[in-house]
């Protein structure tokens, strides 16, 4: 199985009396909270650590887009992944996305995803997010009745342009452009593997099936209750007569390593309550634009109390909830323990949820750089070989980058 | 078309004194008909005698009959057809700029006789008569303008509705919060409760996706293209369009305007105090 390595890039130093003083940490969070001079030093350490993961072999390192957000300090995940495609060799890079409606004209995505591409030598995985209604409604000021609509042809628009060989005019519903040409073209053909983030919707899995695209559903809320959503994800691919090849899917799950049981609990639990408490802090007002959920899935979620339990769950819907720390360990948002333990429980969740790209956020919270390259290397050396040739020999990853050979591959200069 | 309506046009066909008398009685009762615009089928009402009055709804449509509309009908012959996405109206989801939602506006206008007729719009549906209104002077008589969206002032800013928690949602609408939250937002008994919410998002989506973020489509620059006699009527407690901004539509309207405030009333003023609005519409009217 793959192991990728994600980082959020949350801003490590919210005042204590977040949660208690603040309506919202998206959105609207008080701009005076933010220390530029601080900043310089968390991206700098969050670069760090992603570069440290590479070189400690997991096959990928993450990022991600959000907008005006505490917990996720990457507005332009492209600038993140270029610095990455400079400074690691051979690590997949995972850009996890780039929300397609928001970027005008969304051939800006082919072009940087492209620039990516060639930088790194053909190591980029092109996620597509819809993106979160605080994102892409509230912050960018996208008309909810119409992001889908422009997510949708955003993606058609942005595969022709990687896909055909001669210019061409685009004469859409939202946007119209006279000459398609992106210089320059992916080095991966004919476009990188296209991975979607999305949360528990059947018109999303079927629009995955359909284009054999990865399924990635990233939440913050374990394993537990992403159960009943990958359950329901296979249910349909079995239904539509796709192979349940676990490479066709994606799940994040938070992890905390440490020689103990009782040692990971010392380390992990405050910042694991960091997030839950201050990042997860989102004003339950930005949660349901009219129009953000299709009525498809408004009928599923009123109907069903499975898919409505999943729903509390996802990321990029509503209902963030800030559990107690017990319930945090004890449900599995976080999973902690010693190597042998934490292999254990994700060779458990692997298997249980048939996942065979498996992201983990091993910074989380507040944790400082010399912890998380603790927890890294821990998960690197004695976790990682226990996990690695899950589904390896039963399964094809037909989802993965596939870069130059190596000797066709530019070496960058090393700095002075 | 219920029992008694087929029995009364039967017994119109016999008697022609008989025709009249029953024309008259059934002006007396809620009519709907279905239009039909592009293939679709739209819901409109109508009741009540003498000039035609339109009624384009305000935020949520008009799930049932009103107390409001009732009053209206007590002196005027009130139609009210469906806006697109609210309940009874056609498809909006093809509707992508100013453009279509004002063509699709007029469609519905001439569809349902109310063309060169006296208007109320209430919210979006005052956003859409006003449009129509600049668009086409000649297509709108008079004009009532009820807390419409269209125009934004960051200095005293339109209320970000879309960002509530849902227990703030009836205090937004309403200054009757406890009676909107009973009888606008909760489920009605007997009605099924997935149809139910599905109806209630489209109608709050449909305003969306004219709307969003805050109304402001250009309006101001084509306010002086209405030349109607236009009344604009504001709740005092409007949470959401601040009732100043009635004079900012006066302002730039070009024909004569007359402003009528409703004491304590929210937002949702035909469900605040709809006597009173129904009055202030009747006198401006007559």
């Amino acid at each position: 199985m793959k192991l990728l390595w994600f980082h959020l890039m949350p801003y490590t130093d919210l005042p204590e009396d977040f949660k208690q003083r603040h309506p919202s940490v998206w959105v609207d969070i008080d701009p005076k909270l933010f220390d530029p001079a601080k900043s310089h030093l968390m991206y700098n350490d969050f670069l760090d650590e992603l570069e440290h993961a590479a070189e400690l072999g997991f096959d990928g390192i993450c990022c991600n887009e959000h907008h005006q957000n505490a917990y996720g300090l990457m507005p332009s995940p492209n600038l993140v992944a270029a610095a990455l495609a400079r400074r690691t060799r051979d690590a997949a890079i995972c850009v996890m996305g780039n929300s397609l409606a928001l970027y005008n004209p969304p051939t800006r995505v082919a072009e940087e995803f492209a620039m990516l591409d060639a930088i790194s030598g053909g190591r980029l995985i092109a996620g597509f997010p819809v993106g979160t209604p605080m994102d892409t409604c509230f912050a960018y000021g996208q008309n909810p009745s119409q992001l889908r609509e422009r997510y949708y042809e955003a993606h058609d628009l942005i595969l022709k342009a990687w896909t055909h060989s001669e210019v061409f005019a685009w004469n859409g519903r939202y946007n119209q452009l006279r000459y398609v040409n992106p210089w320059p073209r992916p080095i991966q053909q004919p476009h990188p593997p296209i991975w979607i983030p999305g949360g528990g919707s059947v018109e999303t899995w079927r629009w995955c099936a359909q284009l054999d695209y990865v399924y990635a559903y990233l939440s913050y809320f374990g394993y537990k209750l992403g159960e009943a959503t990958m359950h329901g994800f296979w249910e349909e691919m079995d239904r539509l007569g796709k192979e349940r090849n676990p490479f066709r899917a994606g799940f994040l799950q938070f992890v905390g390593v440490a020689e103990t049981r009782e040692e990971a609990l010392d380390l992990y639990t405050e910042p694991a309550l960091y997030f839950y408490e201050r990042c997860l802090h989102v004003d339950a007002r930005y949660a349901q634009p009219p129009g953000y959920m299709s009525e498809a899935t408004i009928r599923a979620r009123v109907k069903s109390q499975v898919v409505q339990a999943a729903a509390a769950s996802a990321t990029d819907s509503h209902a963030y909830g800030r559990p107690a720390f017990e319930e945090i360990v004890s449900k599995g948002y976080v999973i902690i323990g010693s190597p042998d333990e934490v292999a254990e429980q994700l060779r458990e969740v692997a298997v249980n949820l048939n996942v065979g790209q498996l992201m983990l956020l091993l910074q989380f919270g507040n944790m400082n750089k010399d912890l998380v390259f603790h927890n890294t290397e821990l998960f690197a050396k004695r976790v990682a070989p226990q996990l690695h040739g899950l589904f390896e020999d039963e399964w094809e990853n037909h989802w993965w980058p596939k870069p130059l050979a190596a000797r066709a591959r530019a070496v960058p200069r090393s700095i002075a | 078309m219920t029992a008694r309506g087929k029995a009364s046009r039967r017994g119109a066909s016999r008697a022609k004194p008989g025709a009249q008398r029953d024309a008259a009685e059934r002006s007396l009762r809620l009519r709907e008909r279905r239009l039909r615009i592009r293939g679709e089928k739209v819901r409109a009402w109508g009741k009540g005698r003498g000039r035609p009055l339109g009624v384009l709804s305000g935020l949520f449509g008009f799930p049932a009959w009103t107390p409001f509309l009732e009053a209206l009908a007590a002196r005027r012959r009130v139609i009210v057809p469906s806006l697109p996405g609210h309940p009874g109206g056609g498809d909006f989801r093809r509707l992508d700029d100013l453009a279509d939602w004002v063509i699709a506006t007029q469609e519905l206008l001439e569809a349902a006789g109310l063309e060169g007729a006296d208007l109320v719009g209430l919210g979006p549906g005052g956003t859409l008569a006003a449009e129509v209104a600049a668009f086409s002077p000649a297509s709108v008589r008079r004009l009532v303008l009820v807390a419409p969206f269209g125009l934004f002032d960051e200095r005293e800013p339109v209320a970000d509705f879309w960002a509530k928690r849902a227990s703030e949602l009836p205090g937004t609408f309403s200054a009757k919060p406890a009676e909107f939250a009973a009888q606008v937002l909760a489920q009605p008994p007997g009605a099924d409760e997935v149809e139910f919410r599905v109806e209630q998002m489209r109608s709050l989506e449909a305003a969306a996706r004219l709307l969003w973020p805050f109304g402001d489509r250009g309006l101001a620059k084509r306010l002086h293209r209405i030349s109607a006699p236009t009344l604009l009527v504001w709740g005092s407690a409007d949470a959401i369009v601040p009732a100043s901004y009635a004079k900012r539509f006066a302002a730039g309207i070009a024909g004569r305007t007359r402003i009528r405030s409703l004491a304590g009333a929210g937002h949702r003023a035909d469900f605040d105090a709809p006597a009173a609005l129904a009055r202030a519409i009747l006198d401006f009217l007559t």
